[in-house]
């Protein structure tokens, strides 16, 4: 009779590559900093880019958030989301201009009053319009991607032309309350007031889009019903209901970005939504459809290399987004962080 | 003969078939039957979008697969030719050289975005062919000293295309000129293509993509590679695509950023093939002619129709012929939901309601 032989199980903790591997994404970002660092001669330049490549990124986050959710949730692809930009930047801008005793002011307080106003009549304006996109031209064509790409497609041709038969064809000149004109100096670097404002904010919101996907009922619900809606239904929640909440949500989230995006340029037309909805198809494609995080951390990529590739090769911005998108392409297939479908 | 000729896709509708015999004797016999440089452009741009509207069909209607790249090869086979013949001289070799390159970068480059995008999710590839085909817009309107920027380049074609070259006198009043030739070399390289294409979807090859656009993951069970099969789709439908833009081209003996690569152009494209019906090959004759005459001669009417309502509120506005795109808009809207069959569908469905 052989004895048993000696059972000795241990849990071996993972090597250090494969602990890392789930944050590599979030990684990423710091990485790109010190890339720039290394590459751009002097640090206070360094800084001024990374301030502002920030607050671009901030920007794109927040227009692009609603987009991924909105396909995570209901797998519906949203082309016409770039209107709700245009949309939200005209109301907010026509607020603005109404508000000119505020803005005019140099006082912070009255300048982020006013500005106040304005995001919440664009978020108004813009959830009021998201609720009625999703009625009228998304729902239909539930189920059918190809349908869905081109209904929105056209809506987002029709309700531009609307803003330039509201608006008139030319472009707005916004210029940005006084209280926000001009930069502060830190360690040499000039950065301007408005770019850590819109750097705060897009912040806070992320924290606050966290909290809710995480802390609450309905942030569990939408996460679940991301994963495998069915099961969410066959528990007994309306998950359509949840979809509408999202897709407002979503669209006046696009409109606070169109505000904010409206300032940052001091300039809006009615095609500006069009243009940076490439931006956001870039981010939504590297974060993962359907992921806020990789939604995030693909909008800082985008935003960084942007402008550090401005500033050391102005030629070469153009591409550098689309080099960005197939480089994590080729690491990831389904993006950074791919939503993982239950199905 | 001419079902061999059709590829034995014949229309299956009496009225359609009169409309396109219509068409078709219209553009054949276009510098006679109406005289007068615009109708003639008129009809080669129909001819030529006849080609280009077929072709994103293919991608569209058969493979099930939406681009937003289509004006981006279209440009690619316009500036192939224009920057040959630039290069080389007006010769016909350049001529040659130019389309022939045209066509095959831009099926090499859809060859690169499909191995990139359609691996993984036919969405992505809408997503990613809008990127790459504005960052494209944006560096040919950069890249003045090659392409000649906004202002785009005026070319310089063989003499033999040009009103300046004539040979012989009159044919029922109509001068025999460069420009008739022009006309008739954009016309049969037109049709050339479009029975091409018509051969394509009637082949097992267009089959299998009915196959992969009705249900990709039963094909992919069946046995076709259906990566192979869309990616295939997409480098023949952007070289068909770069090869009409190389006849625009030459047709207009200039290109630009405006008239070849815009997003309006697209638009355009998007809804020529849904009104004439999409994954009938058919549908493009239909939508292209529809559309290139309503564009022509319908935004007069509007002009009109603003002036008309002048002093009533907001309407004047709606009606400007520079908003003809919101009713573009709005008409595609409404066709895609009401209509997704499209002229053609219905007619050949036999009547106007619903099949279903």
């Amino acid at each position: 009779m052989s004895t048993a032989p000696t059972h000795a199980p241990r849990i071996e903790r993972k090597p250090l590559a494969q602990r890392l591997a789930p944050h590599l994404p979030m990684l990423l970002i710091p990485a790109l900093m010190l890339l720039g660092l290394a590459l751009i001669p002097s640090v206070p330049s360094w800084l001024t880019l990374t301030v502002s490549g920030l607050a671009m990124g901030m920007m794109i986050f927040v227009m692009a958030s609603g987009m991924t959710l909105v396909f995570g949730l209901m797998d519906v692809i949203n082309f016409g989301h770039g209107v709700f930009i245009s949309v939200g930047a005209f109301v907010g801008v026509s607020v603005l201009l109404m508000l000119d005793h505020l803005t005019g002011a140099p006082s912070m307080v009255m300048a982020l009053a006013a500005i106040l106003l304005a995001v919440i009549a664009a978020i108004l304006a813009t959830g009021a319009l998201g609720w009625a996109f999703e009625r009228v031209i998304v729902k239909p064509v539930y189920g059918a991607h190809l349908k869905q790409i081109l209904v929105t497609m056209g809506g987002l041709i029709v309700v531009e032309q609307l803003i330039i038969v509201l608006w008139g064809p030319e472009e707005i000149y916004i210029p940005r309350p006084e209280a926000l004109k001009g930069a502060v100096t830190f360690a040499g670097a000039a950065m301007e007031k408005y770019r850590l404002l819109a750097v705060g904010v897009g912040a806070a919101l992320f924290l606050a889009m966290r909290l809710v996907l995480r802390r609450t009922k309905i942030g569990l619900i939408v996460r679940a019903g991301v994963e495998n809606g069915e099961m969410v239904e066959a528990l007994g929640y309306r998950l359509r209901m949840v979809f509408i909440g999202v897709f407002v949500a979503g669209s006046a989230l696009a409109g606070l970005g169109g505000v904010m995006w409206g300032l940052y340029q001091e300039v809006i037309t009615a095609h500006m939504g069009q243009q940076i909805m490439i931006l956001i198809f870039i981010v939504v494609i590297i974060g993962g459809l359907g992921s806020v995080e990789g939604c995030f951390i693909g909008a800082l990529l985008v935003g960084l290399l942007q402008n550090y590739v401005a500033f050391l090769e102005p030629k070469a911005a153009l591409i550098s987004n689309i080099g960005l998108l197939v480089a994590i392409l080729m690491w990831r297939p389904m993006g950074m962080i791919p939503v993982v479908k239950a199905k | 003969m001419i079902g061999t000729l059709l590829s034995g896709d014949l229309p299956r509708s009496r009225i359609l078939t009169a409309l396109l015999v219509v068409i078709f004797l219209g553009l054949a016999l276009a510098p006679f039957l109406f005289p007068g440089v615009r109708s003639v452009d008129t009809a080669a741009r129909i001819s030529i979008f006849i080609v280009l509207v077929a072709s994103y069909d293919l991608l569209l209607g058969y493979a099930g697969i939406v681009s937003f790249a289509h004006t981006m090869f279209f440009g690619i086979g316009a500036y192939g030719v224009a920057l040959t013949l630039q290069a080389m001289g007006r010769g016909w070799d350049a001529v040659l050289i130019g389309t022939l390159a045209g066509a095959g970068t831009a099926a090499a480059i859809a060859l690169v975005i499909g191995l990139f995008s359609l691996r993984v999710r036919a969405i992505f590839f809408a997503m990613i062919t809008l990127a790459v085909a504005s960052a494209v817009g944006v560096l040919v309107s950069q890249l003045s000293g090659l392409t000649g920027g906004e202002d785009g380049l005026n070319i310089q074609i063989p003499r033999e295309l040009t009103p300046a070259f004539k040979f012989g006198g009159e044919l029922w009043g109509v001068k025999l000129n460069g420009k008739l030739l022009a006309y008739y070399l954009v016309f049969g390289t037109a049709l050339v293509l479009f029975l091409l294409m018509l051969r394509i979807v009637n082949s097992p090859f267009g089959r299998t993509l009915l196959a992969v656009r009705e249900n990709d993951f039963r094909a992919e069970a069946i046995g076709y590679p259906v990566v192979r099969y869309r990616t295939a789709a997409t480098c023949l439908s952007a070289a068909i695509a770069a090869l009409a833009g190389a006849l625009y081209a030459l047709w207009l003996r200039y290109v630009g950023p405006e008239t070849v690569l815009s997003m309006e152009l697209m638009i355009d494209i998007l809804l020529m093939v849904v009104i004439g019906g999409m994954g009938t090959i058919w549908g493009a004759v239909i939508g292209a002619t529809l559309f290139v005459i309503a564009q022509n001669y319908l935004q007069e009417v509007m002009g009109w129709a603003s002036a008309a309502t002048e002093g009533v509120p907001l309407l004047p506005n709606l009606l400007d012929p520079d908003r003809w795109l919101l009713w573009l808009g709005l008409l595609f809207v409404l066709s895609v939901y009401f209509f997704p069959a499209g002229i053609v569908g219905r007619l050949r469905a036999g009547k106007w309601n619903d099949p279903k």
